[in-house]
């Protein structure tokens, strides 16, 4: 239990303060675009198509190919980031945990059925499982989600398993059992707990790459479906007006950029608050 | 392994739908007779199982069977496709490395600085990079705004300047970090010490002493992220049009491709899974103490 009390570096605060603002100011923005911008972004005005920014207060940030605002359209695409970001992790954390549990306390056959399939699945990079689950059941919001929750609870089972596996020979959970204390309630009531701190550092950084996953998924054309304002969508029709409207692709791209910046600087401090030993370094 | 990854994949694109429909659209007219026979040149009347043997047979003797659409051979679309894919991930390796290492042994050696800050900061930056967008800012900086690169395809030297530094940069904001914390364990060595001791020049100890035993930890961790790079490169290929793998896979989607599609996944997935194996077979042979374990 060393270094529990890191020396107090100005620059963890900054770390803290740069993250905290950039993913807080991002989510606030979004909450409320629903009032800021109650037609989401989507009135199309054709005469005022593919004007530049900081030109006129109306369309701050210019307009796109079929005259919608683009700061309007960047703000409300930052909805879908934020929901899939949150479901896909909570969904792989649930199964991740759970499954991590199981396997690093029972041991024997679920371990190795657990351990098997987190291998095989590690073994395909991301965006060919991505490939192959799209051409099955295609893209849409919800599958979105649910490919990043079968992708990513890997990381959460292989963390607890490995957790769990030297937690269970302490005392406190030696004890527990031999007061009598039932299998559920050693799981949940006591090696859950001490499990958090890590869960919840691996949790932030995930959102931040699910957040980017999603993205390069819609960007490819195989993630949210493009009528729906997104990032990534805004960003592939972006690409076709390169040459004479870099602002369409610019603004997308800086926005997911901060925001999953601001995560990343957050979990990086969290890591040290949390998880002082580093056990989810990578 | 790898027997698991193929069938799944051949089966898992059986359920996509049916190619022979996707063929006849715009055809005007089509017979339910004109689909069977559609289906049966294809190969696509007999039971999955059959199919799937067929398919390993082939993958065995190199012979991936002809695309569904215009009958070129799988195997003529992957020889062209495969180097270019690799060019790509060997360049962008080289130049992540050629970049980590130094600024890894940088911050290492001024840990708690505002060196190492810097990069730390810097690699974050990095890391939280959309890699697709910050190619699609190359394009427009050095090809739109400048005029200096084509924004597109493969065709010369210069046309690898832009995929490769976008993978590469985002490859080594993960890599700095690595290279500094195996450099940090090293220099705490004993042995560094008295290298020291003898009075050696600072740069003799970090360059001939320590980076040399952070080689074999770093070996295997490029080695490891090369399933991440490939994953990397289909997707940028994406961005700069370039006529690779990740190409030849989108497209295969579209058009519901069979032959093509579950080709192109297995040979990746084969690709990577036996680097990994000689990563690790290396690993062992280049560090005795690997072995005794």
């Amino acid at each position: 239990m060393k270094n529990i009390q890191s020396s107090p570096s100005p620059y963890k605060n900054i770390e803290f303060i740069l993250g905290s603002l950039l993913v807080g100011g991002i989510c606030l923005l979004v909450l409320f675009s629903f009032i800021i911008f109650p037609d989401g972004g989507e009135s199309i005005d054709l005469v005022h198509r593919l004007q530049p920014p900081f030109k006129s207060a109306a369309h701050f940030l210019g307009t796109d190919p079929l005259g919608r605002d683009v700061l309007a359209r960047m703000i409300v695409g930052g909805r879908i980031s934020l929901v899939v970001g949150s479901f896909s992790v909570l969904g792989a954390v649930t199964m991740g945990v759970v499954l991590g549990l199981v396997a690093g306390y029972y041991r024997g056959f679920w371990d190795t059925l657990v351990m098997r399939l987190a291998d095989v699945q590690l073994a395909l990079p991301f965006i060919l499982l991505a490939i192959t689950f799209t051409a099955i059941v295609g893209g849409g919001l919800r599958n979105t989600i649910i490919l990043l929750i079968v992708t990513q609870w890997v990381q959460y089972a292989r963390l607890v398993r490995g957790l769990v596996l030297t937690l269970k020979e302490r005392e406190f959970i030696l004890s527990a059992r031999a007061i009598g204390v039932k299998d559920r309630g050693i799981l949940f009531r006591h090696l859950l707990p001490n499990l958090a701190g890590p869960i919840v550092v691996l949790m932030t950084l995930n959102i931040a790459n699910n957040i980017l996953l999603e993205s390069s998924l819609t960007f490819l054309g195989m993630g949210v479906d493009v009528m729906v304002p997104s990032w990534g969508g805004m960003l592939a029709d972006g690409r076709t007006y390169l040459q004479n409207a870099w602002w369409v692709s610019v603004f997308p791209g800086l926005t997911l950029l901060l925001l999953v910046l601001g995560l990343n600087l957050f979990g990086d401090w969290l890591r040290d608050r949390l998880d002082p030993t580093g056990r989810t370094a990578k | 392994m790898v027997l698991a990854v193929t069938f799944i994949v051949s089966y898992a694109i059986r359920l996509t739908g049916d190619p022979a429909l996707m063929l006849v659209q715009g055809a005007g007219s089509v017979t339910e007779d004109d689909l069977v026979r559609i289906r049966e040149s294809l190969g696509l009347n007999v039971p999955f199982i059959v199919q799937y043997l067929n398919f390993l047979k082939g993958f065995a003797t190199l012979n991936f069977g002809k695309s569904f659409m215009g009958g070129t051979s799988v195997a003529l679309l992957i020889s062209k496709a495969l180097p270019a894919t690799l060019l790509l991930a060997l360049a962008s390796m080289a130049i992540s490395i050629l970049i980590s290492i130094p600024l890894g042994v940088a911050a290492a050696v001024s840990k708690g600085k505002w060196q190492d800050q810097l990069i730390r900061i810097l690699s974050l930056v990095g890391i939280s990079f959309p890699n697709f967008w910050l190619g699609i800012m190359f394009v427009l900086f050095f090809s739109i705004t400048l005029k200096w690169l084509p924004p597109s395809g493969m065709e010369g030297p210069l046309s690898f300047i832009m995929p490769a530094l976008t993978m590469g940069i985002i490859m080594t904001a993960t890599n700095v970090r690595l290279v500094r914390t195996t450099m940090l364990d090293t220099l705490q060595s004993q042995y560094i010490m008295v290298t020291r001791a003898k009075g050696l020049s600072e740069k003799a100890v970090l360059y001939k002493h320590a980076l040399r035993n952070c080689g074999i930890p770093l070996i295997t961790y490029f080695g490891l992220q090369f399933g991440g790079l490939l994953g990397g490169v289909v997707v940028v290929e994406r961005v700069f049009n370039w006529p690779g793998m990740g190409t030849l896979a989108f497209d295969a989607v579209a058009s519901r491709d069979y032959p093509v599609l579950q080709a192109v996944v297995c040979i990746l997935a084969l690709l990577i899974v036996s680097v990994n194996l000689i990563v690790d077979i290396a690993y062992g042979y280049v560090d005795p103490r690997v072995r005794k374990e």
